[in-house]
Parts: structure tokens; C-alpha cells; sequence
């Protein structure tokens, strides 16, 4: 098993006719995933290397029986992009756009929040489940399929973790950027329940970084609701306050969000918090009792 | 994005919110006609630089004719004004703020963060005016009052009034202060802003309630919507290499070390700069080249960093994914043709065709140190210092 997505699900891409939508589509073609329509305004009727587009997501839904979207749009459409998927009744929608403003998304997030739409990202790498299903930009090959489930707020340095698990033979469950900007659709919170419920999944690694208190927060929920074993690595204890570190959610502000406050909370936890990002893999070996 | 406070006035003006009657200047013979303008005989001459605790480090003075208004901003004019936020280096004062003198009867705390949690915009409120948010949420924070507002419906009036009452305030205060917390709220939504504070907020003998500081942030984000409002950035606030990083499109920032590096993704780039930090090093800066590492970028983020003078080695750590290794190799090999550089370079890149990519640096001319793992090219780098 895995969790979000697999081997049925079936993806629309919105923004495919576009440079990023089209790459990015080509891949998880190649990977095997379902893309089973593309969505872009005006270009209804066409299709993207033997993929249908539609004008709308309702109509790509109804079509196809799509129940999943990814987004490549730039970041002014990437808003309503969301919420025409919501709209649609589409299961999950993961966003890869970065540089959408707060404010958009905070309307965005309260607009959809409680209804039956889970929204991954924005500004994230998207979700893979190994040899079934990749939706974002994920390099594809440094995964494998395996027991550890993933879940961070960067990108390549996920895809730097996912190697160690799969050089060590362990390999991955599932995998997911929850994104780096400062308000987004699902939590840490949210994918731990996911992969303390998913039975295949045997340890969680957690990547998280400075700013904000999500891993504060994660930490409270993995003291009282997670049994498995969960490793994580926080980012930016080098950090210097009052920066913003590439990512918009990654600054710390008012003395609050630093690396040293996480790591505490953390570890009071129980949870095995990596020194180095090099030893990511070793840890979840030695967690699992190997 | 940060501004000044005499912009932020200007704004929060602009969308009727009650600030003092001041002037700005920049040179000691403009204060007397600014002076004339305000009126009154009491005036606080403010030195504008983007950084909090002015009033300790003597950037803030009130006083008590227009000679000594003029003195004042004389003394302000180009000083270096040192505070708890600018190091030790300070900042240079270029602008200052005359203000008319208030009659100040109670001093309050206001501010809107969008919050992480909640995810939405959330107001805060204390009696405790001019001291740090941060300080009276550590020691008292029963005392600090909140209200989130559902992006929905905007803040309603009867928030506002629940804040004013929260407040003490009291008679014609509350109307004041209702339709004070629309307006500042309107600024905020509208402009995009991520911070808004007002600290202190005054009450004045009149009954009048009145913003005496501001401070605006804005999201950096969506400044493509304020064309006005990106105008007003001041890079003699800015760090320059950070400015000049920025010109080309790269994600810098500068910090006090000697081990330059360059990474592509911001949390890796943030995981590099800690494992610098493990071997015993100390990073120069954060440096994020982006998914497609292409020549010029690279070329541009060497020049970058080997202008920091404290630079003693470099450091390139990319996980290639999308992008190629070997095409990165590459596009390293040609930035050192075109940029020389005099100190050891540090190189580790997995991921995809990273094999080719070790050929590509084994075979040029240019002396790389190639690490096969992350811990590695930290130790080589750091190692690298000492010889």
C-alpha cells in the first residue's frame, strides 16, 4: 500500500500545454503514471501527445473519471487553477507553482478547507508512490519501492534522503513535498496520520526547516498518535534571523522558527533527530532495529 | 520586502488611517520650513533606517523649538545608528522624519501577521505599547489579544470594537479606534503586506487614536501586483552582494564564513550550509542556483561568491534530477574558464548521470576536489581551508 496516490490514479494535468506542464508531463508518463487528461482555457479538443485537453477541469473530470490534478500554471492562475480542481470534486490536487501570494492562498485555504479536496503544495515537488505513480518533478529513478514513508518541506533535499533509503535497500513507501511557503494545503500533521494508518509503511522520515512551528506541532501529534519510528533532519540551523532562506516560508521571525527550538521539540518526542543530512538513511536503518 | 516608516505613514495615510503631521528630509536646511509646515513648537525628529530600537541607539529625539529640531536632524544626517537589529556595523542614517509633537496619553501595541497556524490574517493587541511583541508574548502572553479574520468577509466592525474594548479604551476612543483597525486592515490586504505593526499605537489627551510608529512588510510574492510599492525598496538598506546576486535571478544571502557554497534547492543549500558548519567550517553565505544550474548562472553565482573577500574555498553540492550532472559539470568547467578562481573548489554531484559528470571533471584541466557523498565535501572543503 501507499498513501494519496498509486497505481489507479488517474491524473489531469492542468497547464500541460504549457513548457513546465509539458515536460513535467512527459515524465510521469514515462514513470507509468495515468495521465489520463490535460486542462488548458481555449485549447479544448487538442491533445498533448495522445492526452485529451479540455477547457475545464469539470469537463476533463466527467470524461476521463480523473481523480487527481496536478498544477503547472504560473503563479497569478495558480490560484483559481486550484479552485476550479476543488470545484471539480477532484480528490487531490497537488501544486507545484511557486511565488503565489500568501494572501491568495490564504482565501484559497480557507475556501476549500473542511471540503472533500486535499490540496498538496503549493511550491512543492509533488507526491510519488515507486513504480506506481509520480505527480510533480520528482527525479523518478532515485526512488524505490520499499517501507519508509517521506515527508518534507524541500525539494532536492528529499530527493537527497530518498537516495540514502534507497541506497541502503530500504527503499520508500511513499514520498511527498508538503512545500516551503508558509501557508499551505496539507501538513505534516496529516500526512503522519496517513502513514501511521497505511500498514506498509514501517518508518516515517520528516524533513522540515526553520520557520513557522509545523514540526513543533508534528512533534505533539507523534508523542500521542504515531507508534512507528519517525527520523527527522530540520534545515537551517546556519540560518541567520530575520532572512528569508529561498523558500517563503523559511525565515525565523521574532526569535520563533529557529532549527535549535525544533530539534528540542522533536527529541522530546521521541523522535531520532539527525545531526547531519548525510545520515538520514543510517538512522532510519538503526530505528527500524537493523 | 521591508520600507521606511515615513512610506509606511505615507500608505497607512493614504487608506485614513490617523498618523502624525510629519515631514521627511534629507538635509539640515530643509528642517525649518518642514518645521514651519507641521506648526507647533514640539517636534520628534525620527532617523529612518529599517531596522527597530531607533530610540535607544539615539535615533529618536524629541525636541522642543525648531533650532533644535534642526540640531538634532544634523546630528542624525549620516551617523551611524547602531540597534539590537543592525549589528554592530550600524546603519547609516540618509532620512529623517519630523513629526509633530503628540500628547500622549496611553501607548498601545497593534499588529497583523498572517498566521501559520490558522492560516489566515490574525490581529494582535496589547497594552503594553513599545515594547517588543516578542518580549510580552514570552512573559505575559494572556495579555496579548487576538483576532483571526476569515478571508471571507474581511474584519468586521464588531472584531474591531471586541480589540478597542480588549484595549480599555473607552467613550469616543472606540469609534476611533473601529474604523482605525478597518482601514489598517484594508492597507494590509491590499498591498499585500505579511507584517503590519503599529508600535506604539497612541491614545492622545484629545481622545484621538493615532498610529506614532509603522512598520510595514510586504510579500515578496506579490509585489508583481504593487508596481508602487516595489519602487520604494532602498538598496542602501540591502547587503550589496545580495543585490547584485539578485540582478541575476540567484537566491543569496551572506553570511560571516569562509566556506562559499552553492547548491541547487533551498533546503539543500540550507543542509549544506549545517554540514559546513559539522566539519568544523563556517559557511559563507546561502546560495540557491536553482533546477537548471545552466552556465551562466553558475558563472554568475561564482563571481558572487569569490567577491566576498573572506571566501577561502568553494563548495558545489547539486543533486541532480531533472537537471543532468554531466551538464552541470560542464556548465562548472566553462564558469572556470571565464571566472578565475584562486582557491580550492570543492565538487560533489549525485543523482542523475552523475558518473558522466565525475568524468567530465576528472578529465579538464581545472583542479576540482570531487566528493563522492555529501559528508565528504564538507570535510573537503573545511579540509581544504587549512592547506
Amino acid at each position: 500500500m501507499s498513501i494519496l496516490v498509486n497505481k489507479d490514479t488517474k491524473l489531469i494535468v492542468q497547464g500541460i500545454t504549457g513548457k513546465e506542464g509539458a515536460f513535467h508531463t512527459e515524465k510521469m508518463v514515462e514513470y507509468g503514471t495515468r495521465v489520463v487528461a490535460g486542462v488548458t482555457p481555449g485549447k479544448g479538443g487538442q491533445t498533448f501527445q495522445s492526452i485529451p485537453v479540455f477547457n475545464t477541469v469539470m469537463e476533463a473530470k466527467k470524461a476521463t473519471g480523473a481523480n487527481a490534478s496536478v498544477i503547472f500554471v504560473p503563479p497569478v492562475f495558480a490560484p483559481d487553477a486550484i479552485l476550479e480542481a476543488a470545484d471539480a470534486g477532484v480528490d487531490l490536487v497537488v501544486c507545484i507553482t511557486e511565488g503565489i501570494p500568501a494572501l491568495d492562498m490564504v482565501t484559497v485555504y480557507n475556501s476549500i478547507r473542511g471540503g472533500k479536496t486535499r490540496l498538496v503544495g503549493p511550491n512543492c515537488p509533488g507526491v510519488i508512490t515507486p513504480d506506481e505513480c509520480k505527480v510533480g518533478i520528482m527525479p523518478g529513478f532515485v526512488h524505490k519501492k520499499g517501507r519508509v514513508g517521506v515527508v518534507s518541506r524541500s525539494g532536492t533535499l528529499t530527493y537527497e534522503a530518498v537516495h540514502q533509503l534507497t541506497e541502503l535497500g530500504l527503499g520508500q513507501t511513499t514520498c511527498l513535498g508538503i512545500g516551503g511557503d508558509s501557508i499551505i494545503g496539507t501538513n505534516f500533521i496529516d500526512c503522519l496520520d496517513l502513514f501511521e494508518k497505511d500498514p506498509e509503511t514501517e518508518a516515517v522520515v520528516m524533513i522540515g526547516e526553520i520557520g513557522g512551528t509545523a514540526e513543533e506541532e508534528a512533534a505533539e501529534f507523534v508523542k500521542a498518535n504515531v507508534s512507528k519510528p519517525v527520523v527527522s533532519f530540520i534545515a537551517g540551523r546556519t540560518a541567520p534571523p530575520g532572512k528569508r532562506m529561498g523558500h517563503a516560508g523559511a525565515i525565523i521571525s521574532g526569535g520563533k522558527g529557529t532549527a535549535a527550538e525544533k530539534m528540542k521539540a522533536l527529541e522530546a518526542a521521541g523522535i531520532a533527530v539527525c545531526e547531519s543530512p548525510a545520515v538520514i538513511g543510517e538512522t532510519v536503518k538503526a530505528a527500524l532495529g537493523e | 520586502m521591508k520600507i521606511h516608516e515615513y512610506q509606511a505613514k505615507a500608505i497607512l495615510k493614504k487608506f485614513g488611517v490617523p498618523v502624525p503631521d510629519g515631514e521627511v528630509v534629507t538635509d539640515a536646511s530643509q528642517v525649518t520650513a518642514a518645521c514651519g509646515k507641521i506648526g507647533g513648537n514640539v517636534f520628534v525628529v525620527k532617523a529612518q533606517i529599517h531596522a527597530g530600537g531607533r530610540g535607544k541607539g539615539g535615533g529618536v529625539k524629541i525636541a522642543g523649538s525648531v533650532d533644535e529640531a534642526v540640531e538634532f536632524t544634523k546630528q542624525m544626517l549620516g551617523m551611524k545608528l547602531v540597534t539590537h537589529q543592525t549589528g554592530p556595523e550600524g546603519k547609516e542614517v540618509k532620512t529623517v522624519l519630523i513629526e509633530q509633537g503628540i500628547n500622549i496619553s496611553r501607548e498601545l501595541y497593534l499588529g497583523i501577521v498572517i498566521d501559520r497556524v490558522s492560516s489566515r490574517p490574525v490581529f494582535m493587541a496589547s497594552e503594553a505599547g513599545g515594547m517588543e511583541i516578542e518580549e510580552v508574548a514570552a512573559k505575559t502572553p494572556e495579555l496579548i489579544l487576538k483576532e483571526q479574520v476569515d478571508p471571507a468577509v474581511g474584519l468586521r466592525p464588531y472584531q474591531a470594537r471586541k480589540l478597542a474594548f480588549g484595549l480599555k479604551l473607552t467613550g469616543p476612543q472606540v469609534r476611533k479606534a473601529e474604523k482605525f483597525l478597518l482601514s489598517l486592515f484594508r492597507a494590509f490586504q491590499e498591498n499585500d503586506c505579511s507584517l503590519a505593526e503599529i508600535n506604539p499605537l497612541v491614545v492622545t489627551a484629545e481622545d484621538d487614536v493615532l498610529a506614532l510608529d509603522a512598520k510595514m512588510n510586504f510579500d515578496d510574492s506579490g509585489l508583481f501586483r504593487h508596481p508602487e510599492i516595489a519602487e520604494l525598496r532602498d538598496l542602501n538598506e540591502e547587503e550589496p552582494l545580495e543585490i547584485e546576486a539578485s540582478k541575476y535571478d540567484l537566491n543569496y544571502i551572506k553570511l560571516d564564513g569562509n566556506v562559499g557554497c552553492m547548491v541547487n534547492g533551498a533546503g539543500l543549500a540550507m543542509a549544506t550550509m549545517d554540514l559546513i558548519k559539522l566539519a568544523g567550517g563556517e559557511p559563507a553565505n546561502f546560495l540557491d542556483v536553482g533546477g537548471t544550474a545552466s552556465v551562466e548562472r553558475v558563472s554568475s553565482a561564482f563571481k558572487i561568491l569569490i567577491s566576498d573577500k573572506k571566501v577561502k574555498a568553494v563548495l558545489i553540492n547539486i543533486f541532480g534530477g531533472i537537471v543532468r550532472c554531466d551538464r552541470v559539470a560542464k556548465g562548472i568547467v566553462e564558469a572556470l574558464k571565464e571566472v578565475q578562481v584562486d582557491m580550492p573548489v570543492v565538487v560533489r554531484l549525485e543523482g542523475t548521470n552523475a558518473e558522466e559528470a565525475r568524468d567530465v571533471l576528472d578529465h579538464s584541466d581545472l583542479k576540482f576536489h570531487v566528493a563522492a557523498t555529501l559528508k565528504e565535501a564538507a570535510e573537503m572543503a573545511v579540509k581544504a581551508l587549512a592547506n
